[in-house]
């Protein structure tokens, strides 16, 4: 088997990838495999007993939220018990940012890989404060869901019907441009992705008050456009995985528990390893202390060659690690170092529109030992206090030292 | 008195960065003793025998960084300890560059056009590193030495390959288009071409000839094993065939101790066809009879002269040195201190022609070999660069220690009648070596006076006015402790012989082995594009390991950009086969 050929191939696959965001849907109607009794989250597989704060929290919340439990208790009951099932987004071609916890009646946004023709799926980003995604689940987080659900995502949905389709790959290349890297910085790509919708919102036919709020919705959050962009992220790195010798990274992702890979060459297979704490500014009143190991799906992004990996374009959120413009620099230069390829279509205007680090090698991070840079928030490891920080964090090496096992076992003559 | 230590894991620094910090850490207030080092069994072992031991540092190994601290009291050891990161980080700090590359791809990208990587890593690791250079499409030159045969063969047949020039590993030292790489000398640019397997040969070849006003296009080393049966002298060829056709080289000098048969006589065959006149020294064998445009030579200093005559210049007048020594009875020993390995060669070659058997750890007399760690006997000259008298410290050349402490030992002893000795300038070596050695010297002549005693201290400079330290002010130091100073090695050899021969020293003869080289002519190997352009300037450079190196290349304007280099996979031995078989 010839590494460098398939490698090449896998990055390939993931330049020419054309994610577009289609429509919106019901995730029990789109997502592959999904079914009223599972509960999606974010990051590797975990058991319900090993599940952080956040993440147990969430998963309560979506236990009330699709009427499968009446009250905390009982939903504690059904997801100590087996009644409902646990699986990772991933394995689902979906992506939740923090949580991730994902369930059938949720919506979710729709992205197609043009190129290669396969989708993938993220929900809603419910703005800030007490949401899901950092495990509170109480009456008030649960009617702002519904409505999101019920109401904006909807009219989101028909707007961009109405338009054809979004171009996904098109918009984060105007946001590298704009001071965003995609991952914690989305304040250009949302107001782009807004600008986009705005025309064909007032077309699609929508009450006065529909309208409103679902502008609103945009115009209040700066993370709008971060869901899909993650699910363009997962399109694109869906596109390279499967590739037998390849030693390609096609996903990275916490669950608040555990740091987890996947290998293109190494299929379904999961290498883990204890999710670190990030470091970084905290808001007033927290402390490191109150930080929940790492959690999300949202390293989708770096996987593909964004976020942290894009740092050298988002000068602006250095200081989250108390750093400097050249800090940001720096740590882009330090990712070509662990990736294949530079991505023409991504063009850092700081680094004379150099493309960004793409395609991160298991070998490379083994040999150099460099782990990948990762942008994250913090959330609070008690469920449902919410976002507490911002920051940066280094993932453990192991998963990749288990994956370059796996594979020269696998590729043993 | 305390002992404090820490053990810092898979930390790599350079040995002088190392040694810097040690140094800075011994000049602090309360500090007795202080060991900075990576924790290799030998430099444990060092440790233990400074009394720098503790139990913690059990257990370290050869990639982790060792501290240890001896103070008067706890407070000042671990103030010590304390201050370690700040010495170590200094030069980080002071570089200013916003990102250090990881690896030579990264930093060959920084630099931009680069075409040469200097890598001076420890040798385990050297081999991968400079395959790395080889494809990226760099020259290399691998200052390392202790590097496996087989990857020398490997690397060497990867860079014909690819059309690259492979210097090295164990490359001290090469002149590409006026630029001076490893333990470099400042020579002029002009039409003297050189190819060398040896390190202080090409150094006292070219500096000699810059000292008599010519000058060197390019000087190539080839590493010492270049022409060996084994690796066939792969490199020594290609080198001999860029100088043949390199305009601006008229005549071309071959070093080399006596190569294997077969590959001198193909290396010969080729100097016979490549159309100017060559020079060949292969150190330690009698001459082979000139003919044509291949002339022989018995010692450096003869190359030397001889290829400036070839060019039209006049080689300076050697004056035999006038030495008035008041030598007792029984002094007739010369013993033969050398930090340059090819120099201490040429003085035995130049010693056992008037005195017989030179006994020695590097010898070139047949049946001398001096066991290793016995003390001098009779006529004894010692290499003390080599693996024996280097493990766990610098080169000599950087840290003179070593000598030092022989020096006054061979002075006690009451048969020597004189003491030869090298001083060798240039970037990347001590930056006063003659004071150094003079301070030495002269601790000797105290301990000799009241004994009524005196031996006779002999010394040659290798370098030049342009070199960092100054030939002349270097010459004047020796001079004025009582040293006596000749215009090369085989001078001074020669005095000392002269000295030891009127005390009674001469023993039975020795012989030199001969080699024999057949009158035939082998065609050159071709030259690729990137050899040749190499030869002709525009050197920009990767340095990755040694950071002296880096400084040198500044300080003559050659474009660099360093690698901050790391053991892969941070010294895991497991990780490094399972990723050298997955080809990364």
């Amino acid at each position: 088997m010839d590494i460098e050929a398939a490698n090449q191939r896998a990055v390939q696959r993931m330049l020419e990838a054309q994610p577009v965001l289609v429509g919106v849907a019901r995730a029990l109607d789109v997502i592959p495999g999904m079914r009223a009794d599972l509960v999606l989250h974010a990051g590797p597989p975990i058991p319900w007993e090993r599940m952080s704060g956040p993440l147990q929290g969430a998963v309560i919340g979506a236990l009330l939220y699709e009427g499968l439990a009446r009250d905390e208790q009982e939903a504690v009951r059904l997801a100590s018990s087996g009644g409902v099932r646990f699986e990772p987004c991933h394995d689902h071609a979906t992506v939740g940012p923090m949580a991730g916890v994902t369930t059938a009646s949720m919506m979710v946004y729709v992205v197609e890989n043009r190129t290669h023709g396969n989708r993938a799926y993220s929900n809603f980003n419910e703005g800030y404060g007490r949401v899901l995604r950092y495990g509170a689940y109480g009456p008030d987080v649960l009617e702002r869901l519904r409505h999101l659900n019920e109401r904006v995502a909807p009219a989101i949905g028909r707007a961009l019907e109405h338009m054809g389709g979004l171009d996904l790959k098109a918009l984060i290349a105007r946001q590298l441009t704009m001071g965003d890297e995609g991952h914690n910085r989305n304040v250009a790509g949302s107001a782009l992705f807004a600008r986009a919708l705005a025309p064909h919102l007032v077309r699609v036919g929508l009450d006065p008050d529909t309208l409103h709020e679902t502008l609103r919705y945009l115009a209040d959050n700066d993370l709008a456009v971060l869901n899909p962009v993650m699910a363009a992220c997962k399109a694109t790195a869906d596109a390279a995985h499967g590739i037998e010798g390849s030693t390609v990274v096609t996903c990275m992702a916490r669950n608040g528990t555990e740091f987890g890979i996947r290998v293109s060459g190494l299929g379904p297979q999961w290498f883990t390893g204890p999710a670190p704490t990030p470091r970084g500014l905290y808001f007033p009143g927290f402390r490191e202390e109150d930080a929940n190991p790492d959690i999300g799906d949202s390293t989708i992004t770096e996987t593909v060659g964004i976020g942290a990996f894009a740092m050298a374009a988002a000068p602006a959120i250095v200081r989250f690690v108390g750093g400097t413009p050249q800090d940001a620099t720096a740590a882009t230069l330090e990712m070509y170092e662990i990736t294949l390829a530079e991505n023409p279509a991504f063009g850092i205007p700081a680094l004379d529109f150099r493309g960004t680090p793409t395609g991160i090698d298991v070998r490379k991070v083994v040999r150099t030992g460099i782990p990948p840079r990762i942008n994250t928030g913090i959330a609070h490891r008690e469920p449902g206090v919410g976002q507490i920080g911002a920051g940066l964090v280094r993932p453990p090496l192991e998963p990749f030292q288990q994956a370059v096992r796996a594979l020269a076992e696998r590729l043993r003559p | 008195m305390v002992v404090r230590a820490r053990v810092q894991r898979s930390s790599y620094y350079d040995s002088v960065a190392l040694l810097q910090a040690q140094q800075a850490l011994r000049e602090l207030p309360g500090v007795e003793e202080a060991g900075v080092v990576m924790a290799t069994p030998a430099n444990l072992e060092l440790l233990r025998q400074a009394g720098l031991w503790v139990q913690e540092l059990e257990g370290a190994g050869p990639d982790d960084l060792v501290v240890s601290v001896r103070a008067v009291d706890a407070t000042a050891a671990d103030a010590a300890l304390g201050q370690l990161e700040a010495f170590l980080s200094r030069r980080q700090t002071a570089s200013g560059a916003a990102y250090r590359p990881r690896t030579v791809r990264a930093a060959a990208q920084q630099l931009g056009g680069a075409n040469l990587a200097v890598v001076s890593v420890p040798g385990r690791f050297a081999a991968a590193v400079a395959e790395e250079a080889l494809r990226e499409g760099l020259h290399v030159m691998v200052f390392s030495d202790n590097v496996p045969l087989e990857d020398e063969v490997r690397l060497k047949a990867l860079a014909a390959e690819r059309g690259l020039l492979c210097m090295g590993p164990d490359c001290g030292t090469a002149l590409l288009a006026g630029a001076g790489l490893g333990f470099a000398n400042r020579v002029r640019r002009g039409p003297v071409g050189i190819v060398a397997a040896s390190g202080t040969g090409l150094q006292e070849v070219a500096c000699r000839i810059h000292r008599a006003g010519g000058g060197v296009s390019s000087a190539v080393g080839t590493g010492g094993r270049d022409l060996s049966e084994r690796v066939g002298g792969q490199t020594f060829a290609l080198a001999l065939a860029a100088l043949a056709e390199d305009p601006t080289t008229q005549v071309v000098v071959l070093l080399s101790k006596p190569p294997s048969p077969r590959v001198a006589a193909r290396l010969v065959g080729m100097a016979r066809a490549c159309g100017k006149p060559v020079v060949v020294n292969f150190l330690g064998a009698e001459p082979a009879e000139s003919a044509g445009s291949v002339h022989f030579t018995a010692t450096l200093q003869e190359a030397a002269d001889l290829a400036l005559r070839l060019c039209g210049l006049e080689p300076p007048e050697d004056g035999a040195l006038q030495i008035r020594a008041g030598l007792s009875p029984g002094q007739r020993w010369v013993r033969g201190l050398f930090v340059g390995g090819t120099l201490c060669a040429e003085a035995q070659v130049v010693l056992c022609e008037r005195l017989g058997r030179i006994w020695s750890n590097a010898p070139v007399c047949p049946d001398a070999a001096l066991p290793m760690g016995a003390r001098s006997r009779e006529h004894t000259a010692l290499d003390l660069g080599a693996d024996e008298f280097t493990v766990g410290r610098l080169h000599p050349m950087l840290d003179p220690s070593g000598r030092h402490l022989r020096l006054l030992q061979e002075a006690e002893d009451p048969e020597v009648a004189a003491v030869l000795l090298d001083v060798v300038l240039g970037d990347g070596v001590h930056p006063d070596p003659a004071s150094e050695l003079v301070g030495a010297v002269r601790a000797a002549q105290d301990r000799l006076r009241p004994a009524g005693r005196e031996v006779v201290f002999l010394a040659s400079v290798c370098g030049t006015d342009l070199d960092p330290q100054g030939y002349a002010v270097q010459v004047a130091t020796l001079r004025d402790a009582g040293v006596w100073v000749a215009s090369s090695n085989a001078q001074a050899a020669r005095a000392a012989a002269e000295v030891a021969w009127a005390a009674g020293g001469a023993m039975a003869p020795a012989r030199l082995p001969r080699l024999e080289v057949a009158e035939q002519t082998v065609p050159l190997p071709p030259v690729p594009e990137g050899v040749r352009r190499l030869l002709g300037g525009g050197l920009r450079v990767v340095n990755v390991g040694l950071s002296v190196f880096e400084d040198s290349l500044r300080r003559q304007g050659v474009p660099v950009a360093s690698v901050d280099w790391r053991p892969p996979a941070g010294g895991d031995a497991e990780m490094m086969e399972l990723l050298s078989r997955l080809g990364g």
